[in-house]
């Protein structure tokens, strides 16, 4: 089964490298940008048949080491 | 007393802080691999600063999975002395044997320079000859040394006097412009400046000299 996790940085946590991102958009021509949130997205292919029991290792292993919960939140999706 | 430095893939200031440890102090001092699983009789544990594992994922976050760390946080619930710089700060809070985390600094940019700092408890294990309020100059060279605790943890930090130095100029952005802490115990220290580099007059400051001195106190 394949596992998506989705790492971002907690609301009001400052991320400096989403800032450059979007002055560089601006500079690109897409004032539209207010804001760029930067974070970090993991594909794990997981040895596990049964959906509630691949989603629950894969939200303890984000919880353990692909994101650090002092200042990120996560998100898994299967399939 | 006995300093072990640890080693992980990618650091790079080990040498210096064993050559501060040995040569300048003049103690016992030994190399750690990360592979090893016990100690070998250090008394004092410095987690060095470089790239552990290239900074993969982020900083520290596989260094603290090292085989060695399992010693290091025994060693540390025991009581005994753990010193992270710069990487090693990172990797203490990793493992959490720290409160907080280290994020990219406020400006973007990797600073390497020397900074101003203060000392704000000189009654730890890691200060005691320095004096409360002192100002010294230790070099920083982080890219990620943007300290950051929730509300409640800064208010316990600062109330349990855990904050150890602090920038005069916050350079990078650190909630309270934080630069060290230590745990509860006060057996820890993380700081992200580099007091091994400056333990010498040749290097331009020996202000960091005296966090190695305070140790065989």
């Amino acid at each position: 089964m394949r596992a998506r996790v989705y790492v971002t940085l907690k609301p009001g946590v400052l991320d400096p490298a989403g800032k450059a991102v979007a002055n560089g958009l601006f500079g690109l021509g897409f004032p539209e940008v207010k804001d760029v949130r930067l974070g970090r997205y993991l594909e794990l292919e997981v040895d596990e048949a049964d959906a509630v029991r691949a989603k629950a290792r894969v939200e303890e292993m984000a919880r353990r080491l692909l994101a650090n919960t002092v200042m990120e939140n996560f998100r898994v999706e299967l399939g | 007393m006995t300093f072990g430095i640890v080693v992980f893939p990618g650091s790079n200031c080990d040498q210096d802080a064993f050559h501060v440890a040995s040569r300048v102090l003049g103690q016992p001092a030994h190399v750690l691999w990360h592979k090893d699983r016990d100690l070998k009789g250090a008394d004092v544990v410095v987690l060095p600063g470089g790239f552990s594992y290239g900074d993969y994922l982020r900083c520290g976050a596989l260094a603290r999975l090292s085989p060695i760390m399992e010693a290091v946080a025994a060693h540390a619930r025991a009581g005994g002395k753990v010193l992270g710089i710069c990487n090693g700060f990172q990797v203490l809070v990793e493992a959490g044997l720290l409160p907080g985390a280290l994020l990219r600094n406020a400006g973007m940019k990797f600073i390497c320079d020397q900074a101003e700092l203060v000392v704000e408890n000189a009654a730890t294990p890691f200060t005691r000859k320095y004096v409360q309020g002192q100002r010294v100059r230790i070099p920083i060279a982080h890219g990620e040394g943007n300290y950051f605790i929730d509300d409640d943890g800064l208010a316990r930090l600062e109330g349990e006097g855990q904050v150890v130095f602090r920038y005069a100029d916050n350079p990078n952005g650190s909630r309270n412009a934080i630069a060290g802490i230590v745990n509860a115990g006060r057996n820890v220290l993380g700081m992200m400046p580099h007091p091994e580099r400056a333990a010498e007059a040749l290097l331009g400051s020996t202000d960091g000299r005296a966090l190695f001195e305070s140790l065989l106190a």
